[in-house]
């Protein structure tokens, strides 16, 4: 008989993925050992993409795991979680996640803005989950302050350009230099 | 700009990925920028999102360089840009198990911690445990306490769930934490209640009375959030299994009461661990159905499939529960998405009447290619089960079956088909036919050689009993052939089966096995050359005992005997009858449910249970010279209830001349430590009770062992089956149940436990005879007996026979324990071996008028194990 009850636990999420229209990974967080190396995660990605993306279910089974996703325009979003868990606490993993960067990248959620906003995404995924452990149960407050933040700074500004436009020195708060900022203990680790 | 973007465009061919060729060695170099003032933090931001960005494309970071770009970074907190410090906080974290010294930056995050921007407390907490270990976990410990009842949610939340996190490492130091948490716990914030109901319950789980007292506590008051909702109903599931209890418990109406909470989220929860409760009657089930089929018609995809996934596991148990939600089914049968749609179409197989099978069928194979592996197994399940349901459609089926067979697939998938086909061949005697024809084609180009030497050692076994067996051989002798190693190896055993059934066939058999004598491979030579001069000798006893029924015994025991034996070398020769046989175990049957997904199964946990005795007992100094194990009793039998102060079970094992019973005892009081237990027991025969083994100790909930040995009655060697009164002895200590300090005086106790039976199936080991007939004539008639008995209480056949298979503890042959329908007359071949080793075979007739009137007729090589058999039927 197959284990039925499950071992009460508040890790629900053992991967957030986003990849491409390529398959290709863009981004990938695995919260624990089903795919240890990064062989087998790639492995199981290309898996995931080629069951999924030709179809606009939101669901699915693969590998003995429950896949919830989600694609835009050129992207797809995954969230993946045991076969035993809660299939509509995914979704809301999900579904914050999606919300969190559509407002991020107002509404144009599309790999090029991604990507430009890579620290978002990054900032983003850490505030809904950690470790495994769903953290805030819908979009998270910290975009909507990242992304205000982000405007005021320079809107529109692309990444990976050569000429990053310095801003002016007053338009930044005051630096604030800690009484005990760290120190490196030995120079030797320096070089 | 967006010019400029346009140009890339072209440029690059579609791409424009800023992060797409970054250079490992690039990046780290310009993470020296970080030394620089006054900090630029966007453009140290932009490096450490592209270090992160290496790091998340599984880009391997070496220990040396990883720790010098983490001593840059630390220079950023001199800057106060938050999404800097957000992107340090994070950098630090995937650092945290590639850079060394690590906790360097401790005291920063203490600072920002403890600090007054809210902002950046929550992350700084997470950062921070992140790198902290147990030792210096202690040195924080104050700070983590406030956290844990601060009252901005982000940084309570963040406490709970690093807390939760550290467990693992640090169980003892983050229990003391339970008071805060039992605060937060009551917190309005649903995240932090769900995080601190979390911690709660991973740090008592062990501790059933306060597990018990939270779920009562919390469940009293109401819960402000759906996830905790969640948690709770799976704790509460938990406990009611655990405690196997009745239905009438405040648990269960406490998970029926969320069916009508107005989070789906929570209905669902509750729904599903109703269904998943063991042992849930029809009627309990209703109100959880009820709400699934709701969920049927909801327009969310995700809340459609959990719904029927689940419906589906009820149709395994209760197919009549389901029957009202097939109207809702149908309609998911075209759902858009196809894992829905099979599911729908799976759980109406089980439920629906015989009438809408080939419709469903139909259904079903138009989107067959479109599902994954899978669901695919899911289908072929279903359809096991209806050939086992409705025989008469074995034909459609089949043909499915076929049709899916030839198909691409992977290898679960394809195993799951050839099982079925397999299943419905035994099943069903008029469909052997064109299913061993089908095999044969498959074999044909077979990628898989575990399925293709499976189909050839069924073609072996099945195909001379056919009418025309000679055309099973030409596919046979292409695998010869054609194929590796294994599967030729598989032919060569398959053709020297119908040489040996088959007079007519045996000189051609001879000719290709001739062929088969000069292969490359080893292990079809040696199979080639056993075989061909075996069937030479042309004596059936022969061919019987080496080609027919094969070995017996245990493969792994055989290993360790011919070892042992290589060791101490003598003039004896290898007793193959001192290697433990090979046991069939009950639990044989096709497991009704199998789980839908591919989880591992813990295998051969059967086949080493008996091996782990065999240790165990070897390491008594008592149970020296009792010669080898023959048999341990397949599962241990309660001896107590299992709610009383002790627990004690009983496992027997069975030797030549003597019986061990082992006693499992628990100590269920923690206040108390049992010491020098022992189990006295009074036979009702002539067993003489030989010494008793006694467990020293017994603490609070540690499980612990004794044994008692009995010599069997030499007197009158027919009387086997025996009752045992028994009675644990031991000294009672008393002792306090929280520091665990122990009273030097004792005082002797008794407790009475259920009397424990010992019947001539503890004598007696399954063996499964793939050909009765020639075993049966192998041991020939020698020490034959025959009786007649009636047995009045027995009103019909199959009732007979499970008793009889029971009572005996033999394994049923040739699938004579399967009664055909509508037939008052029926034949049951058993076969097992006998204590010694003697093979014992018996042949019962059954006669079905008002009563069950049964011929027992028995044989084995020696005359003792007959008389026994005789003297117990009777």
């Amino acid at each position: 008989m197959e284990a039925l009850i499950l071992e009460p636990s508040l890790y629900t999420v053992k991967a957030i993925l986003i990849l491409d229209n390529d398959g290709e990974r863009l981004f990938a967080k695995y919260y624990d050992d089903t795919y240890p190396s990064v062989k087998e995660q790639k492995a199981f990605e290309k898996n995931i993409f080629n069951k999924t993306h030709r179809t606009d279910s939101e669901i699915a089974l693969l590998e003995g795991l429950t896949v919830v996703y989600k694609g835009s325009i050129d992207l797809y979003f995954y969230v993946i979680g045991s076969s035993y868990e809660n299939e509509l606490m995914l979704m809301a993993v999900l579904n914050c996640l999606f919300d969190s960067l559509s407002q991020m990248l107002r509404k144009n959620v599309e790999k090029r803005a991604l990507l430009e906003n890579m620290e978002g995404l990054f900032l983003a995924v850490d505030e809904i989950v950690d470790g495994g452990v769903k953290m805030s149960p819908s979009r998270s407050r910290l975009c909507l302050r990242y992304c205000s933040q982000q405007r005021n700074r320079s809107s529109g500004h692309c990444f990976g350009e050569d000429s990053i436009t310095p801003l002016l020195p007053s338009s930044l708060p005051k630096p604030f230099v800690y009484c005990d900022a760290p120190t490196p203990p030995s120079s030797s680790l320096l070089h | 700009m967006l010019k400029k973007f346009d140009k890339k465009d072209e440029e690059s061919g579609g791409g424009s990925n800023p992060f797409q060729h970054l250079e490992k060695s690039a990046v780290l170099q310009e993470a020296r920028v970080f030394n620089e003032t006054p900090i630029n933090p966007r453009k140290c931001a932009h490096i450490l999102t592209k270090i992160l960005y290496l790091i998340n494309q599984g880009e391997h970071l070496g220990t040396t360089e990883a720790t010098e770009a983490f001593f840059a970074m630390t220079k950023l907190f001199q800057s106060n840009d938050p999404t800097l410090r957000r992107m340090c906080y994070l950098t630090i974290k995937e650092m945290s198990s590639i850079a060394e010294d690590v906790i360097i930056v401790t005291s920063s995050l203490t600072k920002d911690m403890t600090g007054k921007d809210d902002n950046y407390r929550g992350p700084a907490v997470r950062a921070l445990c992140q790198i902290t270990d147990s030792t210096m976990l202690q040195a924080i410990e104050r700070y983590m306490k406030q956290a844990i009842v601060d009252k901005v949610p982000s940084v309570s939340s963040s406490a709970l769930v690093s807390s939760l996190h550290l467990l693992k490492s640090s169980f003892d130091v983050v229990k003391r934490w339970v008071n805060e948490a039992q605060e937060a716990a009551s917190s309005d914030n649903i995240m932090v209640q769900y995080h601190a109901l979390g911690l709660l319950y991973h740090v008592r789980k062990n501790d059933r009375l306060a597990v018990n007292k939270m779920i009562s506590k919390f469940t009293r008051h109401g819960l402000k959030s759906p996830f905790a909702y969640c948690m709770m109903i799976r704790v509460a599931s938990k406990q009611l299994e655990e405690e196997d209890g009745s239905r009438d418990s405040p648990l269960f109406d406490f998970i029926e009461s969320c069916l009508r909470n107005k989070h789906e989220m929570v209905v669902y929860e509750a729904a599903s661990a109703i269904v998943n409760l063991p042992g849930c009657s029809a009627k309990e089930l209703a109100p959880a159905v009820s709400v699934l089929q709701l969920f049927c018609s909801s327009p969310k995809a995700a809340l459609r499939y959990a719904a029927v996934r689940t419906l589906n596991k009820v149709a395994m148990k209760h197919p009549s529960a389901v029957t009202a939600c097939n109207l809702d089914l149908e309609n998911l049968v075209t759902d858009s998405n196809r894992s829905i749609a099979t599911l729908a179409i799976t759980t109406l197989l089980k439920t629906g009447s015989e009438s809408s099978i080939d419709r469903l069928m139909k259904q079903i194979s138009s989107f067959m290619s479109e599902i994954s592996d899978e669901f695919k197994v899911v289908v072929v399940q279903a359809i096991s089960a209806l050939c086992q349901k409705y025989p008469r459609k074995h034909a459609v089926l089949m043909n499915f079956l076929f049709t899916m067979l030839r198909e691409e697939g992977g290898f679960e998938y394809k195993r799951a088909i050839v099982d079925c086909i397999i299943s419905i061949i035994e099943e069903n005697s008029e469909s052997k036919e064109t299913g061993l024809s089908h095999l044969c084609e498959f074999i044909e180009d077979c990628e898989f050689t575990v399925l293709a030497t499976r189909i050839l050692h069924l073609l072996g076994q099945e195909g001379p009993k056919t009418n025309n067996p000679s055309k099973y051989i030409r596919f046979i002798y292409n695998r010869v052939v054609l194929e590796h190693e294994e599967v030729r190896a598989g032919a060569v055993s398959a053709l020297a089966k119908f040489g040996a059934q088959n007079e007519e066939m045996l000189p051609s058999i001879l000719v290709l096995l001739k062929r088969c004598v000069m292969d490359d491979d080893n292990e079809v030579r040696d199979r080639a050359t056993f075989y061909l001069n075996v069937l030479e000798q042309k004596q059936k006893a022969l061919n019987a005992g080496y080609i027919l029924n094969g070995l017996t015994v245990s493969i792994p025991g055989l290993e360790r005997a011919l070892q042992q034996y290589t060791l101490e070398p003598s003039e004896k020769p290898f007793d193959l009858k001192s290697v433990p046989l090979a046991t069939t175990t009950i639990a044989e049957q096709r497991p009704e449910s199998t789980p839908i997904t591919a989880v591992k199964q813990p295998e051969k946990v059967a086949a080493t249970r008996q091996e782990i005795f065999q240790e165990q007992l070897a390491a008594v100094p008592e149970f020296r010279g009792l010669g080898p194990l023959f048999k341990s009793s397949s599962e241990s039998v309660a001896l107590t209830e299992s709610e009383t102060e002790y627990v004690v079970r009983c496992t027997k094992h069975t030797f030549l001349n003597h019986m061990v019973f082992q006693f499992d005892c628990t100590n269920t009081l923690n206040d108390q430590i049992l010491e020098n237990v022992t189990v006295q027991m009074e036979p009702t025969e002539s067993y003489d009770i030989l010494c008793y083994v006694p467990a020293k100790s017994l603490a609070y909930n540690q499980p612990g062992t004794c044994y008692t040995l009995v010599a069997l009655p030499e007197g009158d060697p027919t009387a086997v089956a025996c009752t045992f009164s028994c009675m644990m002895k031991f000294t009672v200590k008393d002792c306090d149940p929280t520091t665990g300090e122990t009273d030097d005086e004792g005082y002797e106790d008794e407790y009475v436990l259920e009397d424990l039976e010992v019947t001539l199936a503890d004598h007696i080991l399954r063996v499964l005879k793939p050909n009765f007939g020639a075993a049966w004539d192998e041991v020939g008639e020698e020490f034959e007996k025959e009786e007649t008995f009636t047995l009045s209480t027995i009103k019909t056949l199959e009732e007979a026979v499970g008793n009889i298979v029971k009572f005996l503890g033999m394994q049923p042959c040739e699938r004579s324990d399967k009664v055909p329908e509508n037939k008052n007359a029926h034949t049951l071949f058993l076969a097992g071996v006998f204590r010694g080793g003697h093979d014992i075979l018996v042949r019962s007739r059954l006669v079905l008028t008002d009563t069950v009137t049964m011929q027992v007729t028995a044989r084995s090589t020696e005359e003792l194990p007959v008389d026994i058999i005789l003297a117990s039927v009777g």
